[in-house]
């Protein structure tokens, strides 16, 4: 509290000011994203004034067609099922896996050879993997939406099991002992005990699996190719040379593609934001 | 049902966990690297060609100018985010108005898909600025379509780098100013005597971070250039996707793929030993 009313007491308005006119530079290219997706193409020119200005009608003829041109729906579909069951699936085998190796690494070579196996896979560029990955996803069968959760759990699983790892170093032992008194396994002590615990940490792998996963184009593009099914990002890749030089159209579709995540985003704001800085700081 | 010990437990999580990453990441690794000795096409039977591939590699001059673009965009990319991210987050953390509006706002680019972003930047390079400039598209020429692709990168990678500024600023006690400026230290000098050594931790976590990301730079290409124009912003990753999965060299570009990845695992230790010993100093 007192920092804030030294705070208002001397706003430095010039710098206030900078900072608006700075966000220019983020608005301006969802603006124009906006106001072409509404544009109609007779309304498009060249000079500058008529790239810019507002469109005469909000019509939303351009995102019914771009719907139906990239098979929106089934799109969204595959998006919001590979990033839910990812996130879930993530949640609960990479916190699991970090309580088994974070328990056992001090005590146990074993654990600490695992944790360090786990974690180095960071190091991993997904180029040297993918060429290999879509032959073996291939053979199992797997070179569908499935193959591609399968990928994300182990992509993500080096930072998710270092940051469960990381987080278990603050729990204490003893709230466990407890528990073991009271004649309950280690399985019902986890469950119980430590992954309600666990929850802050929870929200941040859940922010960083998700807007990796929602955004991810690579391992789908190469993946599930061949399918017909597309996620979201993808389905903009795909669908490019159906837009043609309809920008009107293309734009409509990358607005439908950006809407979720920025509804989402005005929603979680805080989650997302602490999610990202905690992944990244501890 | 018997009752399982706590190391049963910990064992039965951890090998299912060690499987699943063995299976999608270090067996793709694995072979990888045995692709790499062979001049596999994707497709058909192939030969074992020994180290001919990576021979080749260090006189192909796609595969070195790929290389040169790479770093280059790597360099000026992670140069131009951390210092323009370092001064935003100075004014974010200042005595402003509006901040968690202003924080929200800077942070959306953080959240949106590289591949749409890609898209809707093509077309302000397409189309916006030469309409304000009255000159040609930055994408159309070999000497400055990397530069709009480190734009765009950077636009994007700002958020997240700020807001780790930020947290980093948000560790420094008030009272180190209140020091300094009886001393005499204030503005410039307060700022590289005082707050820069103090979020030292925070740099180097964002030189680590960017670096790592750029290096790695897909999306934004795939969108905007692919490559072009005349292969000038053709990255290492794209190189091999589009060589590799489609262009018959799948052998070759997995030896080009074994070569990144020890570049990437190399400039990782090197840069976490330097920042190390730069904090130890202090």
């Amino acid at each position: 509290m007192k920092q804030k009313n030294r705070v208002a007491a001397t706003t430095n308005w010039p710098l206030t000011i900078l900072l608006i006119v700075g966000c220019l530079t983020v608005i301006f290219p969802l603006y124009m994203t906006i106001i072409i997706a509404f544009k109609k193409p007779s309304e498009m020119t060249n000079d500058i004034a008529g790239l810019l200005s507002l469109p005469k009608t909000w019509s939303l003829e351009n995102f019914a067609e771009a719907m139906r041109v990239t098979d929106f729906w089934h799109s969204l579909g595959y998006s919001v099922m590979i990033t839910i069951v990812t996130v879930v699936l993530a949640i609960l085998i990479h916190s699991l896996a970090g309580y088994a190796i974070g328990r056992s690494m001090a005590k146990s070579r074993f654990y600490k050879v695992s944790y360090l196996y786990i974690v180095s896979g960071m190091f991993v560029p997904f180029a040297i993997l993918m060429m290999p990955l879509v032959k073996q996803t291939a053979q199992m069968g797997v070179d569908n939406w499935f193959g591609v959760i399968l990928c994300y759990l182990v992509f993500y699983m080096p930072m998710n099991v270092m940051l469960y790892t990381g987080y278990l170093k603050n729990i204490p032992i003893a709230l466990e002992e407890a528990a073991f008194v009271d004649g309950a396994t280690t399985w019902q002590t986890y469950w119980k005990v430590i992954f309600p615990i666990m929850s802050p940490m929870h929200a941040t792998v859940a922010v960083l699996t998700a807007l990796g996963t929602w955004n991810d184009v690579m391992t789908p593009l190469v993946i599930m190719s061949g399918t017909g099914a597309n996620t979201l990002p993808l389905a903009q890749l795909t669908f490019q040379t159906q837009f043609g030089t309809n920008y009107n159209l293309a734009f409509a579709s990358y607005l439908l593609a950006l809407l979720p995540i920025l509804v989402f985003y005005l929603i979680c704001q805080k989650q997302i934001i602490n999610g990202v800085v905690n992944g990244a700081v501890k | 049902m018997k009752k399982l010990s706590r190391n049963q437990t910990f064992l039965l999580i951890t090998i299912p966990v060690l499987a699943l990453f063995f299976c999608f990441n270090t067996l793709p690794l694995i072979k990888g690297l045995m692709y790499s000795f062979t001049n596999f096409k994707g497709f058909g039977s192939y030969d074992w060609v020994g180290f001919r591939n990576y021979a080749d590699l260090f006189s192909d001059a796609r595969v070195g100018k790929s290389y040169l673009f790479t770093f280059k965009f790597a360099v000026v990319a992670t140069i131009l985010t951390n210092v323009i991210a370092l001064l935003l987050a100075l004014g974010l953390n200042g005595k402003i108005r509006a901040k968690s509006a202003l924080r929200g706002v800077y942070f959306v680019p953080r959240i949106l898909g590289g591949l749409v972003v890609g898209y809707i930047f093509g077309y302000i390079f397409t189309y916006i600025l030469p309409a304000v400039t009255g000159g040609s598209s930055m994408l159309s020429n070999t000497k400055t379509a990397w530069f709009a692709i480190v734009i765009v990168a950077a636009w994007q990678s700002i958020a997240q780098t700020t807001l780790i500024y930020i947290s980093g600023l948000q560790t420094v006690p008030e009272d180190v100013y209140e020091a300094g400026a009886i001393d005499g230290a204030t503005g410039w000098k307060s700022f590289k005597n005082l707050t820069f050594p103090l979020i030292i931790p925070f740099f180097s976590i964002n030189l680590v971070l960017s670096m790592k990301d750029f290096l790695m730079v897909f999306d934004q290409i795939m969108a905007m250039t692919k490559g072009g124009p005349a292969q000038s912003t053709e990255s290492i990753s794209y190189l091999i996707y589009n060589n590799g999965m489609g262009g018959g060299q799948f052998g070759f570009q997995s030896a080009n793929a074994v070569i990144f990845f020890i570049v990437i695992v190399a400039i990782s230790v090197f840069q976490l030993n330097f920042t190390g010993k730069k904090e130890e100093q202090l």
